[in-house]
């Protein structure tokens, strides 16, 4: 049998109950149960993490760093989206 | 653990389209201290730099088991045993998280791992020595691991995000096993005369190699600049070689070792230690191939990868069936 590489399967750990899944990496393995298994035994020696997700890399869609300007920046300008654009009389509190 | 390799010869020479108004965005972002990402944009010979770079560190990490693994059958204690264990097990796990972040430079782990067994790539020229007596173990968490920190510590912070976040996952496991080495040394120092004089001939063999890990003496390694500039390193070879003595030193007189190097004492105009001259020829003989083990751990690397294929071969094939059976 020739030897084809395993695919690559991005982590993701819940580092404690009432937090996000985060990435902390990749790895490969021949199937997603096999994906869990190691990731376990990679990115949770220390307790890091009560959850793990596996997802095939070639299955992320991302958006293209080459767009930064059109895709991110026009958000820059928007600043009445936050709170802290409106002034307030000293008077009203609690707001 | 650790890695050294970035001063060789060889590093990768400017090419050809890595000068621009791209080029010029990228090293002012790099100016800026922002991270990299692995989709940016980025010059191909800042790609390869690292991608050896990587790699080299990731070897490393895998060719350090061997030394290490010597000793799993015969720790003195089962705990003694349990914890090298573990230790070995992190090498591993240092070896993943570096080869998945050379992988994002768009390598395949198939390509690095090839040029491993083939010999082609270089690791760390310490693991080329040998590990005779329990002591051994002690003075490469205590100095080896030691000396791997104090390089890596700046690359937490190297310009190449997923390189920068492994380096920081490596480094807070690392110190753990700097404490199991000299808890070790400081066991056998405590301990029976005869085990006292096995710790000091551990140190009397670790010391010369470990100041070799860090690199070409400064005004010997041209290819600094470059790296320095990419912010992929950060402090200089002999910079961190004298950080190293000096933290040691007091560890050394603290265990009751003498270090093995008539040269050395303190310097107060220079607030540092002096050392002597390090033998650069044998330096460069472990590294090109002709050290006391490198025959033998690159052997033992190869039947592990030859070994295993059954294993590898039969996983993939359970995964098919499996996927065979669910499909059907």
């Amino acid at each position: 049998m020739s030897e084809k590489e395993w695919p690559l399967w991005e982590v993701f750990i819940r580092s404690k109950q009432g937090l996000d899944h985060k990435h902390c990496g990749s790895l490969h393995a021949v199937d997603a149960e096999m994906a869990v298994r190691m990731a376990r035994d990679v990115y949770t020696r220390r307790n890091e993490g009560v959850s793990i997700w596996v997802v095939p890399s070639n299955a992320i869609a991302a958006s293209d760093p080459n767009d930064r300007e059109a895709f991110v920046e026009p958000m820059a300008d928007k600043i009445y989206r936050h709170p802290t654009f409106y002034e307030l009389p000293d008077e009203v509190k609690h707001m | 653990m650790y890695t050294q390799m970035m001063d060789l010869p060889g590093q990768v020479a400017k090419l050809a389209g890595d000068e621009g108004p791209q080029a010029e965005r990228f090293q002012a972002r790099v100016d800026e201290d922002a991270r990299i990402e692995p989709r940016d944009w980025m010059p191909e010979a800042y790609r390869k730099t690292l991608v050896r770079q990587i790699s080299q560190h990731a070897h490393s990490e895998i060719v350090g088991m061997l030394p290490e693994g010597n000793w799993v059958t015969r720790a003195p204690t089962l705990k003694r045993k349990a914890i090298l264990v573990a230790k070995v097990q992190d090498e591993a796990g240092h070896g993943l998280y570096l080869y998945s972040a050379a992988e994002t430079l768009g390598v395949s782990r198939e390509q690095l791992v090839g040029q491993l067994l083939s010999g082609k790539a270089k690791y760390s020229s310490i693991f080329n020595y040998p590990t005779p007596t329990w002591a051994d173990i002690g003075a490469i968490g205590w100095l080896v691991d030691g000396a791997a920190i104090m390089n890596q510590i700046p690359i937490c912070r190297c310009s190449y995000g997923p390189y920068a976040r492994a380096m920081i996952r490596i480094c807070k496991e690392e110190s753990f096993h700097q404490r199991q080495g000299f808890d070790i040394m400081l066991a056998m120092c405590r301990g029976t005369p005869e085990q006292k004089a096995m710790a000091q001939d551990a140190l009397n063999r670790w010391w010369w190699p470990c100041l070799m890990m860090f690199g070409p003496s400064d005004k010997d390694s041209t290819h600094s600049a470059q790296s320095m500039a990419w912010k992929i390193k950060r402090v200089s070879n002999d910079e961190l070689r004298q950080k190293f003595v000096d933290v040691t030193l007091p560890q050394a007189d603290l265990l009751g070792l003498t270090v093995p190097d008539p040269a050395l004492r303190w310097n107060a105009e220079r607030g540092h230690y002096d050392f002597g001259e390090i033998a650069w020829d044998e330096f460069w003989k472990v590294v090109n191939g002709d050290g006391p083990l490198n025959r033998e751990r690159l052997a033992a690397r190869v039947a592990a990868h030859q070994n295993g294929r059954w294993v590898r071969e039969a996983a993939t094939a359970y995964a098919e069936k499996q996927r065979a059976r669910a499909a059907a």
